[in-house]
């Protein structure tokens, strides 16, 4: 096939397509990792753009890339395979599309490989750029996180389309025909994405016990291994016969983050976690023996977690679900928790009270965080409780938001600003908490009056839930000319009877008496008429 | 030789129209670009990168790629808009085509100007629709999007047959081939034109048109 092909040729033609088979998996996997990409044009070559085209390398996936190629490049019958799928929370795992970078034998001996080969082969790159946009795994990827993360995987050999289903589509990309033959590019993707939900209802043991059984048989030709992020698991070649023998599965976590620095800075870590084995493994299958002309599979979980700034950048995660607790512990430190200001229960600066130390909505962050891994800080609620009464006479003067999310027997009108709203107790009995009275949602009372409508002539103890007043001493109110000083007289009057037109029961009582009575009335008024037409005159 | 003419058709509502023009001659270009050349000597020369950045659309569900080139976006964004101005100034259900021609100039002999040689034209055909209601707006965002994947798998379809495309020139003869006045990409020489054809679809009732790329006049 190298006839008439120079030996300068052949070995430009090799790198182009080596190296094109490596961008090629770089831009599949950038572009399901969920993020929109962006790199700059160069008017001046610096000449480490392969093909023209700014397309960063991923370390961890040039690695991977080149571990699956294992020195060989797409020839006939060896097919370089990128798999897209599609992994949830629970573990579940579909497979979304595979891109296939495949080699045939027709050649195109006239064409001219440093040239013609290598523009063409930059506009089969911009094509699958522009493909890779298309294809419905793009969307899937790009609302990846929290239910889902997408996963790749690289493989050598012969392309496997069983694991998408039924009535997969085939979109090419394009041709490039080369001496040694034509490289295409193409793309088979999953149309029927309903399986997802249905696997989504067998959420139990079965399903799991599956995917262990995968790994306590070697997996054979048809087998294919789950994409569950396991620890690297590397396995010997069943046989030697042909491409297909055995199955090596090394499989990875790799966990990419992206600092929002510039494109140059990205930082890609990868943890393998090689050290964490769910199951022990027989010695021998710990082997790598990577040799030429087998078939090895490589397995990758490529998850982009996009962590903002403040929770300090490249954060290198080794395991998925290390990501809340770090997550939490950023929040600690620099999260806002906001401490509603503790409502002073005082009635001014003299009394001497004890506040009961309140209890609710200490869940504060744990509660808001899940295995998202993103950070999602429900700000706790934090109640401080003056531990003496002195503070409880410095906490007098702070108020309270009109819709501050507490308790309603927090809300006193001793917090508000106004001469004797302390003096108005808020017993809020059930029975009596009547919107008509009080609307529900009350804003802080505005007049001393409508302070007072809201005593409600509860006997005993104090208005207040988490209110008790000990002792009662009200400063400079000894009076020796009266028997009676201001203690006394508030102790006195401190629950007086309710008005009688005000208490709705007695007043929906009298007012059904009312309407009794009436008629009653009218005929005595319409007897008294006379009288009333005097008086009316006498008016005039 | 002969022209390559490639027709999309795509209907779309009128927020929409930018957005799937954008879309498309965006793609074309990326395809129809290259980064800027720097000729050396013994008639050598170096090629510059070009980036490539995702662009999101607001009014449909589509993303695409475009070169990372403020300059020729800018271009490619006032095309557009004057196109959309026209296509609503005409009538509520307008049609309109527009069409982005790469062309190669042919010096002439004095007096003679240059000839401009098409050797790509692609032309997009706009149905502009009105939706009743806002569930009808939300289908049609998925809708138009799934159509525009489609043509953008038509534009690379046709884009690597690998037909015709002029030869790389000398670095006297770049001018006529090449776009060389932007500052970090190259695209081919090309030009954008529109013509709107009112709603009865009668002959064209307003041709406008507007060159965006001059040929070298007089």
């Amino acid at each position: 096939m190298d006839s008439g092909l120079s030996p300068q040729d052949k070995k430009d033609l090799d790198k182009f397509i080596k190296f094109f088979a490596l961008k090629t998996v770089q831009v599949i996997v950038q572009a399901r990792l969920g993020e929109k990409i962006c790199t700059h044009s160069s008017s001046s070559p610096t000449g480490s753009d392969w093909f023209n085209l700014a397309i960063k390398d991923i370390p961890e996936v040039t690695h991977e890339a080149k571990k699956a190629l294992a020195g060989q490049l797409p020839g006939i019958g060896r097919s370089m395979c990128v798999e897209i799928s599609l992994k949830t929370s629970e573990g579940d795992s579909m497979e979304l599309e595979t891109w296939c970078l495949e080699m045939n034998e027709k050649c195109d001996k006239d064409i001219k490989v440093s040239y013609t080969v290598y523009n063409r082969l930059s506009v089969l790159l911009k094509s699958l750029l522009a493909i890779t946009r298309v294809t419905p795994a793009y969307k899937l990827s790009r609302k990846q996180g929290h239910d889902y993360v997408i996963l790749y995987r690289i493989y050598f050999g012969e392309v496997q389309l069983s694991g998408l289903g039924e009535g997969f589509q085939t979109v090419r990309v394009g041709v490039v025909g080369t001496p040694v033959g034509t490289v295409t590019l193409s793309c088979a993707y999953r149309t029927n994405l309903a399986f997802m939900s249905n696997r989504q209802f067998e959420r139990s043991a079965p399903i799991m016990g599956i995917i262990v059984d995968h790994f306590v048989d070697p997996p054979c030709n048809s087998q294919r291994p789950a994409n569950m992020g396991q620890p690297c698991n590397y396995r010997a070649p069943e046989d030697d016969d042909g491409p297909f023998a055995g199955v090596q599965d090394s499989q990875e976590v790799c966990t990419t983050s992206f600092s929002t620095s510039p494109p140059s800075q990205c930082v890609c870590t990868l943890s393998p976690s090689p050290s964490k084995l769910s199951k022990p493994l027989p010695l021998d299958s710990l082997q790598i023996p990577l040799a030429p002309g087998h078939v090895t599979h490589t397995l990758y979980a490529s998850r982009l977690s996009y962590q903002p700034p403040a929770l300090g950048g490249a954060a290198e995660l080794s395991h998925p679900t290390a990501n809340p607790n770090q997550v939490l512990h950023a929040g600690k430190e620099g999260g806002v928790v906001l401490a509603p200001a503790q409502p002073p229960h005082g009635a001014d600066a003299h009394l001497t009270v004890e506040h009961a130390p309140n209890t609710p909505g200490s869940s504060g962050d744990d509660d808001g965080l899940s295995n998202s891994g993103y950070g999602r800080r429900d700000e706790g609620r934090r109640c401080a409780s003056p531990s003496d009464p002195v503070e409880s006479l410095n906490a007098f003067t702070r108020k309270i938001g009109a819709f501050v999310n507490k308790p309603s027997a927090q809300i006193t009108a001793a917090s508000l600003d106004l001469p004797f709203a302390a003096f108005a107790p808020r017993g809020l009995d059930s029975e009596e908490n009547d919107p008509m009275v009080q609307p529900p949602d009350s804003p802080p009372c505005h007049s001393p009056l409508q302070a007072s409508l809201h005593s409600q002539g509860s006997e005993g103890s104090g208005p207040q839930d988490d209110f008790v007043m000990i002792d009662f001493r009200p400063a400079f109110s000894k009076d020796d000319l009266l028997p009676m000083d201001l203690g006394t007289f508030y102790r006195e009057f401190q629950n007086p009877p309710q008005l009688a037109s005000l208490s709705l029961h007695i007043s929906s009582q009298s007012m059904a008496d009312d309407l009794d009575s009436l008629p009653e009335k009218l005929a005595v008024y319409e007897k008294n008429i006379d009288e009333f037409d005097a008086f009316v005159d006498m008016l005039q | 030789m002969n022209c390559r003419s490639e027709v999309l058709e795509v209907t779309v509502e009128a927020r929409q129209v930018e957005e799937s023009m954008l879309a498309l001659l965006h793609t074309i270009l990326l395809h129809r670009s290259t980064g800027k050349f720097h000729y050396k000597k013994e008639g050598t020369y170096s090629i510059g990168t070009v980036g490539t950045l995702d662009i999101d659309c607001d009014f449909i569900d589509f993303t695409f790629v475009r070169v990372s080139s403020e300059e020729l976006d800018r271009v490619i964004r006032r095309a557009v808009s004057e196109f959309k101005d026209a296509l609503s100034n005409s009538g509520s259900d307008g049609m309109g085509q527009i069409s982005l021609e790469f062309y190669q100039k042919k010096k002439s002999r004095w007096p003679f100007s240059d000839e401009c040689i098409p050797w790509e034209v692609w032309s997009i055909k706009v149905n502009v629709v009105n939706l009743a209601n806002e569930q009808e707006r939300q289908i049609c965002r998925e809708k138009v999007g799934e159509k525009l994947g489609e043509k953008v798998i038509n534009v690379v379809e046709v884009i690597n047959r690998h037909e015709y495309l002029p030869k790389m020139p000398t670095q006297s003869e770049v001018d006529n081939v090449f776009d060389t006045s932007l500052k970090d990409v190259q695209p081919y020489l090309y030009k954008i034109t529109f013509q709107i054809t009112d709603s009865l679809g009668t002959s064209v009732s307003t041709t406008m048109r507007r060159l965006i790329k001059d040929t070298l006049a007089l």
